[in-house]
């Protein structure tokens, strides 16, 4: 065996690869995979992972709950657009990330799981803590496996990685019995991947581009309907320059918010149902609809059957089977949108369309998102109108999921990417404050701002003990109207007004914020909103504002359920204000 | 409509659970699922008959491909195929009715592969029809019990190859 020569300090043969532990191998891999902050929380068959984890460069965070600790690797991962790491123990540990990863599959981020597990000879039979991580995660992960075996430890963990970050992103789990973490094996070298199942399309068919490109220099009409993985894919500066080539009026979608700068005059902000009445009705009479990384969403499209009727639509997605599951696409280009904008973007031609946009402007001018700005009260929509004139492109922006959410989307301009988070497909309420804490782990120096709604505030409030004790600085804006304020309006729209159980008691939160050690002002007045923003912006430490919003104030434009996208409610309330 | 899908997975725990749950997640219709080794042991065969009309098999192929451990897919709608069922059936057979059955079972170019006192159990391959009108022959003479593979598939050495898709 000493034949094997030894280059450069690399062992040459598996022989003279040292031996390791599994969790020797897990804590090695990971730094091997350029993972330096990971999330996670302990328990019984995870301790072998945790003590190798003592003295590792990896700066470690640990939530007060594996959800939290989901979002903030969730947080994390789309601040910056690396894979999110979380750890946790077998049954109820791993039952805890359920949410967080069913969250992460739904808006494509990446993320690794690491699960432990009981031994492997007790598996199947009841043991303490076991449950079935892999049957209960196969549906809401990209990928996931239970390793058996130490010696496939190791490759496992790399194919996690790479399986997560490429193609349309997603979380990918590894379920490791404790008994494995204690095993020993020689490390395996760094070789390429061999998945002979997992095929990325990455360049798109060069026929679909030219015929996508001919068909946009033809069209008098087109939208630009943009979705989240335009950001995924990193494509934010590619779409820019090809709407302004082909002269394109660009609607996104909540996941997109920042793919474009919305403060700029091509820009139709959000669409679908809560998004603005110029956006849909653009959609509606559009000749051409172009969808970059954007998947039909019946949040979206409204009623199928008469979403776009006059238009051709051009599909663009690195994910073959988000090609015509929902609406039927004339023209698919699989494969990345950085790519396949760039090569669109050589072969377009600029067009001046100058009917189409005069009639947008016509419904901008006539159908802006509003509010009554007039009202003693403190209106939402007012209060994020403010944050977003202290703030504007230098926040990070994070949300809960309900009304403010959709105030948020609708008065925050997103001008840059990866400056929006929310949780979208899943709509997870309580995602806010730990996704905001992962995006301040991630991005130390940014202002992170997590606008949230009382109830969403309530399902993870415990985090902001996390916050404290890590010493991030982020700022929590709660909206707080006393109800679940979507679950109300629904009620009062389509329920007769019966408030059924949409109304919580909440703690003071301000005093729940200086319990945990944060900082807690209440704001009740509508002269003080300035004042308090100023000062929660100057705070150093965590700071969380209570704002007593207006308590039955509704979100409007909204396309009920079942409508098509231009049978838009509330637009006669816009024009009353007037 | 039936459409014959042919998936090639990696043998490993958990795909056909992978499979079969995101049929029902996505809720797909499975006529039949039939899983087999393959020459290669690291990969297994699995023909799946689903209903549906050609969006829904489109979509079925893509969230099949999409299926990390499922490594080549087949779709052989319109191809030439060869589909077979395979049947175990057990027909309620007094001895006065025996030569009446034995000679149904010939007919069919069926096996009988047991013989009880008041029973015969019979053997039969075939397309799918042939192993329906077998069922519906012997119908009448009370159908004790039925064991089906379902439909398992390979396209013919034509011109009308089925598509490949991943």
């Amino acid at each position: 065996m000493s034949k094997t020569t030894t280059k450069g300090g690399c062992p040459q043969s598996p022989e003279e690869f040292p031996l390791k532990t599994g969790a020797e191998i897990v804590v090695d891999t990971l730094i091997e995979q350029g993972v330096d902050t990971m999330f996670g929380y302990l328990g019984g068959v995870v301790l072998p992972l945790f003590d190798k984890l003592y003295d590792a460069p990896i700066n470690f965070i640990i939530p007060r709950h594996e959800q939290g600790g989901c979002h903030m690797a969730d947080g994390y991962a789309r601040a910056t657009g690396k894979v999110g790491v979380i750890i946790a123990t077998s049954g109820p540990g791993a039952c805890n990330l359920i949410t967080g990863i069913a969250n992460a599959m739904m808006d494509s981020v990446p993320m690794v799981a690491l699960t432990g597990q009981v031994r492997t000879d007790l598996i199947g039979n009841d043991a303490f803590q076991e449950a079935d991580t892999t049957g209960i995660t196969r549906p809401i992960t990209k990928h996931n496996m239970i390793v058996k075996d130490v010696k496939d430890l190791q490759p496992a963990i790399r194919e996690a990685f790479y399986i997560a970050k490429t193609g349309r992103p997603g979380p990918v789990l590894i379920d490791i019995p404790v008994d494995v973490s204690l095993a020993k094996c020689r490390e395996t070298p760094l070789t390429g991947i061999s998945l002979p199942g997992y095929k990325l399309q990455q360049s798109g068919h060069s026929r679909q581009i030219k015929i996508a490109a001919a068909t946009i220099n033809k069209s008098e009409k087109p939208v630009l309907y943009v979705g989240g993985g335009v950001i995924t894919a990193n494509a934010s500066e590619e779409l820019r320059t090809f709407a302004k080539k082909a002269n394109l009026p660009v609607t996104m979608t909540l996941m997109a918010l920042g793919a474009y700068d919305q403060t700029q005059a091509e820009s139709l902000d959000m669409l679908g149902m809560h998004g603005s009445a110029y956006a849909n009705y653009a959609v509606q009479e559009s000749d051409l609809l172009i969808a970059v990384g954007a998947r039909f969403d019946d949040r979206v499209t409204g009623k199928l059957k008469t979403f776009a009727p006059n238009a051709k639509i051009i599909h663009i997605d690195i994910d073959p089977s988000s090609i015509s599951k929902n609406v039927h696409v004339d023209i698919p280009v699989v494969g990345d949108a950085k790519f396949i904008l760039a090569e669109l973007t050589k072969e377009i031609e600029y067009r001046p369309r100058k009917d189409w946009f005069d009639k947008i402007a016509e419904w901008k001018s006539k159908y802006p998102f509003k509010y009554d700005t007039a009202s003693a009260n403190i209106k939402p929509q007012y209060v994020i109108e403010q944050i977003w004139e202290a703030t504007k492109d230098n926040a990070i922006i994070v949300t809960g999921v309900g009304q403010h959410q959709m105030w948020t989307a609708q008065f925050y301009k997103q001008t840059k990417p990866r400056h929006f988070i929310t949780s979208g497909g899943l709509g997870t309420m309580g995602f806010g404050l730990p996704a905001a804490i992962g995006a301040q782990v991630a991005c130390p120096d940014a202002l992170v701002i997590d606008i949230d709604g009382d109830s969403s505030f309530n399902m993870t409030m415990n985090e902001l003990c996390t916050a404290v004790q890590y010493e991030l600085p982020i700022k929590v804006c709660i909206l707080n109207n006393g109800y679940m304020g979507m679950v109300r309006q629904w009620q009062e729209l389509f329920y007769g007004k019966r408030y059924s159980k949409s109304s919580l008691r909440n703690p003071e939160f301000a005093a729940v914020a200086e319990a945990f050690g944060a900082v807690g002002i209440t704001v009740d007045k509508k002269n003080d909103v300035k004042t308090a923003i100023a000062k929660m912006l100057a705070e150093k430490r965590p700071c969380l504002v209570d704002f007593r919003v207006e308590r039955e104030e509704n979100v409007w434009p909204m396309v009920p359920t079942g409508k098509s996208l231009h049978e838009m409610d509330g637009l006669s309330i816009f024009e009353s204000m007037s | 409509m039936k459409h014959i899908i042919s998936a090639l997975v990696q043998n490993k725990p958990g795909v056909l659970a992978h499979v079969a749950g995101m049929f029902a997640a996505r809720a797909f219709n499975i006529d039949s699922l039939a899983v087999g080794r393959t020459d290669d042991p690291a990969l297994s065969r699995m023909t799946i008959v689903v209903l549906g009309d050609d969006k829904v098999v489109e979509q079925v192929r893509k969230q099949l491909a999409k299926i990390i451990d499922v490594v080549k897919i087949q779709d052989f709608s319109g191809a030439e195929v060869v589909a077979r069922d395979l049947m175990l059936l057990c027909v309620h057979t007094p001895p006065e009715k025996r030569p009446e059955v034995l000679a149904l079972i010939e007919m069919f170019k069926a096996k009988v592969v047991d013989i009880g006192q008041k029973t015969i159990m019979v053997e039969a391959t075939g397309p799918e029809e042939k192993i329906e009108a077998l069922i519906e022959a012997c119908k009448p003479y009370g159908i004790k019990n039925m064991a089906r593979t379902g439909t398992v598939a390979m396209a013919k050495f034509s011109k009308n190859a089925p598509a490949d898709n991943q």
